[in-house]
């Protein structure tokens, strides 16, 4: 490879490879706000058990 | 035999505790596969002798196709311990799976696309390949669907276990609609790895690659089947343990 610019194919394989960090993100990063939410889901259901 | 496994590792409270034992240890693995096929991929690999650099763009098509393909058959393997064994995590695994699997199918037809452009002068072309990788994708979508649709947990994973068993059909006409019909798509990579026609510069950051998106598949499964594990077993005793620790 010669530069980024991949000899005139740069456009096109960063936007493929961006794509998939962008893809891999949107996997990776809601399950962690995912279980913040469903803890939260347990704990209010635990506390209307107890009531 | 299978009391034992049951309750070792299938039964939701042991695989919650398990797979956190696993999971750094797929997040290491991938790290390095993904570093190696990454950097290797772009920066070490020759320039095709036809499609110079633009060929890269495989890095993270085909591991994408790959995994797309992967996932939905492991959805028909979670959906047989389902229907036949009843095992709780198996359904769980097979609706996690579901939209990983939609995300990846959808990654093998944009970056296809995005390869399509500069090597045949289209972005899309009603190809065998092509077309039943989109049938793929909306495989998904209907299993996703079906899912939301159905209101009993029950019925809801009988349901998605038929429909991805049914589904599983469409993986031999994906593998094959390059052979079986005449496509302008080129021929399987994968198996071409017998025979090497792909000097290995540029396969060992392929492999690296395809490793990475299955472990990374491993992962995100994982993460979202503890998630709705704790969900599933929100009347347990061992969730409201886990909850007040």
């Amino acid at each position: 490879m010669n530069n980024f610019s991949m000899g005139g194919y740069g456009y096109y394989v960063w936007s493929a490879y961006f794509i998939t960090l962008f893809v891999f993100g949107i996997n990776l990063f809601p399950i962690f706000f995912e279980k913040i939410k469903i803890k939260k889901i347990i704990r209010e259901h635990l506390l209307k058990k107890r009531l | 035999m299978w009391h034992w496994l049951n309750q070792k590792f299938l039964a939701p409270k042991s695989f919650y505790a398990n797979s956190a034992k696993l999971i750094p240890w797929i997040a290491l693995a991938f790290a390095l596969c993904f570093s190696y096929g990454l950097f290797a991929g772009l920066f070490i690999a020759p320039a095709d002798y036809q499609q110079g650099d633009g060929f890269r763009i495989i890095y993270v098509h085909v591991p994408s196709a790959f995994t797309a393909m992967a996932i939905y058959f492991s959805m028909a393997v979670f959906a047989v311990f389902t229907l036949v064994f009843r095992v709780k995590v198996a359904a769980i695994g097979m609706s996690c799976s579901a939209k990983i699997g939609a995300w990846f199918t959808f990654l093998a037809l944009i970056t296809g696309s995005i390869w399509g452009k500069p090597m045949w002068g289209t972005w899309w072309i009603w190809d065998a390949r092509l077309t039943s990788v989109l049938i793929l994708l909306f495989l998904y979508f209907g299993f996703i669907a079906l899912q939301s649709v159905i209101p009993n947990q029950q019925t809801r994973d009988r349901a998605g276990a038929l429909m991805a068993i049914v589904g599983v059909i469409n993986l031999p006409i994906i593998h094959y609609s390059v052979i079986w019909w005449n496509t302008l798509h080129q021929g399987p990579t994968l198996s071409k790895f017998a025979k090497p026609s792909i000097a290995p510069a540029m396969l060992y950051p392929l492999l690296a690659m395809i490793a990475a998106f299955l472990l990374f598949y491993a992962l995100t499964l994982l993460l979202r089947m503890r998630n709705q594990i704790l969900l599933r077993e929100i009347n347990s005793q061992w969730v409201a343990e886990l909850i007040h620790e």
